[in-house]
């Protein structure tokens, strides 16, 4: 571990070594900032487990136009990331496959619901073309013959979270970026300005600026002032995956998605052979147990829509924090406390909005300006005080 | 309507929608939409929470000061239902349970027997039990009879918005029954609301009606008025249907106009 005495200042110090901290780091590091990363496992939080699909199209939700103006142009951003992040990393490859992705309905009521969704597609001018049951079996023939629908989104792709981790970790330390494998357990607040973190290891780091990129652990930070931050709170998702022998494959060519039943499944199937299956949504605190139920559930819906894959060997059980914003959008730029910038509450995309992410928060720590396309998702949208209490009946 | 509160098992409420919260896009359109509703009392799933937790819908009901109804969904046998119920209880501090036990995953309807079984068990355990229940009349008064607070009765199966689908059932469970009956399930849109609160229900629970509407803020504002008119309309009286229009107006006693003066056709 390379030790940076208490007296030595960095000009950025992140805390959180997941996909966005590292992704911030590494950006920050390309513009000439002095940078350090605090984390205990580098290279681990939710990234680790999930599928990686960069899907903002599919995963369209209404009242969510904004996250999707973020998404496609992350996404947009994805294939020079990747590519650029490759040669940074001394060669590592980051999966990033350009595959798209098709959902499909299994009874008439999720076919109504795709519909829906294509509908409002349509109303935004999304490239997204409806297929029937027979069109989507002939891009995926191993779908279920029941199949009643389908969407086909071109443009929707995916990463493997895992390689994106370990190449970001090395492009980090290629770029010179101090890496702490320990826990940040206080912000250090002077005089009303984030100044650095005290470490487990009771190193004391000082910084410029501090960014918190911790998760759904963000807002638990100690020495954090109340109301700079809202709760991210953790939500469990669980996630399988299998493994494609090679007298299957292709066995899936794209991204998979469904709604089973009303409960949304994606199968994510990658060049190596690896097919990912997620994911539960369940809001339990910081639990990671990988339940029976959650398996059981994965398992019934992907076989609902992909009966094969019942033959393929389960390699791995595993269970993520994604970190949930009160709107489910990320918290980007500057806090109410000076010194201290967010890059954190990425929910369910953090895997998808990393490039852009580390983008913008790199922009705002080198020049102090935030770009506009993070504006709308500066932590101060959420007010501090709330007087809405109401007297109990 | 200050004076014409619900009450269920001694505590009054002045809304009658008690809302769910499965579904919701965001805890922040959630929040915005329970708000937009009224509601005092809304249902969480106590398989799907966890009340350390920061940040969580538990933490949104609080700061609105909305009460908490945890419910059993998820439960297929009267035995987890009872240990659900009593897990919330612990983690809660309330004796009040909405009841569910589901006979199967493809229609999500209540299972009588278990139901029954699970309301009995809770109701001597000391719980305040309100039973999402098949509209069945019989099945009602037996859980009246076991002691249920309310009696919540399906308009049509969970998250289907088919409305009220036997709304003769909904009159004989109201006619006879001595504790509020509250249309659990079914809801679709605001017109289903009015309905249920014509035909005498006590309140109406409603979830995806309005998290999963395209606007869930606009949509829970509409079914606050719904249950207002419905609820009025039902105390106001409705006339009875006709086969055969009636004049509003008696002909008797009308001013008796020339006729000679007007334009011929």
């Amino acid at each position: 571990m390379t030790r940076l005495s208490s007296t030595a200042r960095a000009d950025v110090l992140v805390i959180g070594g997941g996909v966005i901290g590292l992704a911030v780091a590494w950006r920050a590091a390309q513009r000439g900032l002095r940078t350090a990363v605090v984390d205990p496992s580098p290279g681990g939080g939710a990234g680790r487990v999930a599928a990686g699909m960069l899907a903002p199209v599919t995963e369209l939700q209404y009242g969510e136009e904004p996250l999707l103006r973020l998404g496609m142009a992350s996404n947009e951003r994805y294939a020079d990331f990747a590519a650029e992040l490759t040669g940074a990393s001394g060669g590592q490859d980051t999966g990033y496959r350009r595959c798209g992705t098709v959902a499909v309905a299994l009874d008439s009521d999720d076919r109504e619901e795709l519909r829906e969704l294509h509908a409002f597609h349509r109303r935004l001018g999304l490239e997204s073309t409806w297929l029937t049951g027979r069109e989507a079996r002939k891009l995926e023939p191993m779908l279920a013959p029941g199949v009643r629908g389908g969407l086909h989104v071109a443009d929707d792709h995916q990463v493997d979270g895992r390689r994106l981790l370990t190449a970001l970790l090395q492009a980090c330390e290629n770029a010179g970026v101090l890496v702490h494998r320990a826990e940040a357990v206080e912000l250090l607040v002077e005089g009303d300005r984030a100044v650095g973190a005290r470490l487990s290891t009771h190193e004391t780091l000082a910084a410029g600026q501090v960014v918190l990129a911790a998760g759904p652990h963000s807002h638990r930070l100690a020495g954090l002032p109340g109301g700079v931050l809202p709760a991210i709170r953790p939500v469990k998702g669980q996630v399988l995956r299998l493994r494609v022998p090679d007298a299957y494959r292709p066995f899936l060519s794209r991204n998979v998605r469904a709604v089973v039943r009303g409960q949304h499944i994606y199968l994510v199937p990658r060049e190596n052979g690896e097919l990912v299956i997620g994911a539960t949504t369940e809001e339990q605190g910081y639990d990671t147990t990988v339940t029976a139920g959650g398996v059981y559930e994965l398992l019934r819906d992907a076989h609902e829509l992909v009966p094969g894959l019942t033959e393929l060997p389960l390699l791995e059980t595993s269970a993520g924090l994604r970190p949930g914003s009160p709107d489910n959008a990320p918290l980007l730029g500057p806090t109410a406390l000076p010194g201290l910038v967010a890059a954190t509450g990425h929910y369910r995309n953090g895997v998808l909005l990393t490039p852009v992410t580390a983008d913008l928060v790199a922009e705002y720590l080198a020049t102090g300006e935030l770009p506009e396309l993070a504006q709308p998702f500066t932590p101060t949208r959420f007010s501090p005080a709330r007087s809405t209490t109401k007297a109990l009946a | 309507m200050a004076d014409d509160l619900l009450t269920i098992a001694g505590t009054a409420f002045s809304s009658r929608l008690i809302m769910g919260t499965g579904g919701a896009p965001s805890l922040e359109v959630l929040e915005r939409a329970l708000l937009a509703s009224g509601t005092e009392l809304t249902t969480v799933a106590m398989r799907r929470v966890d009340a350390t937790t920061q940040g969580s819908v538990l933490d949104v009901l609080t700061r609105n000061g909305i009460h908490v109804l945890p419910n059993t969904a998820g439960c297929f046998t009267a035995g987890e239902a009872v240990l659900t119920a009593r897990l919330a209880r612990e983690a809660l501090g309330t004796d009040w349970v909405k009841l569910e036990v589901i006979a199967d995953e493809r229609t999500l309807l209540p299972d009588p027997i278990e139901l029954l079984d699970a309301a009995e068990t809770l109701v001597d355990d000391g719980f305040t039990v309100l039973p999402y229940t098949n509209d069945d009349p019989v099945l009602a008064r037996k859980l009246e009879d076991v002691g249920c607070a309310a009696i919540m009765p399906l308009g049509s199966p969970i998250g289907s918005g088919l409305g009220i689908r036997n709304p003769h059932n909904f009159q004989l469970i109201v006619e006879s029954a001595g504790v509020p009956v509250i249309l659990d399930a079914g809801a679709g849109t605001a017109s289903d609301v009015a309905l249920a609160m014509e035909l005498g229900c006590a309140a109406v629970m409603l979830a995806s009606a309005v998290t999963r509407a395209q606007d869930p803020v606009l949509m829970a504002e509409a079914m606050r008025h719904a249950a207002e008119a419905g609820r009025l309309a039902h105390r106001a009286g409705r006339i009875p249907r006709r086969f055969h229009a009636e004049a509003s107006s008696a002909m008797a006693g009308r001013a008796d106009l020339d006729t000679r003066e007007r334009p011929a056709f």
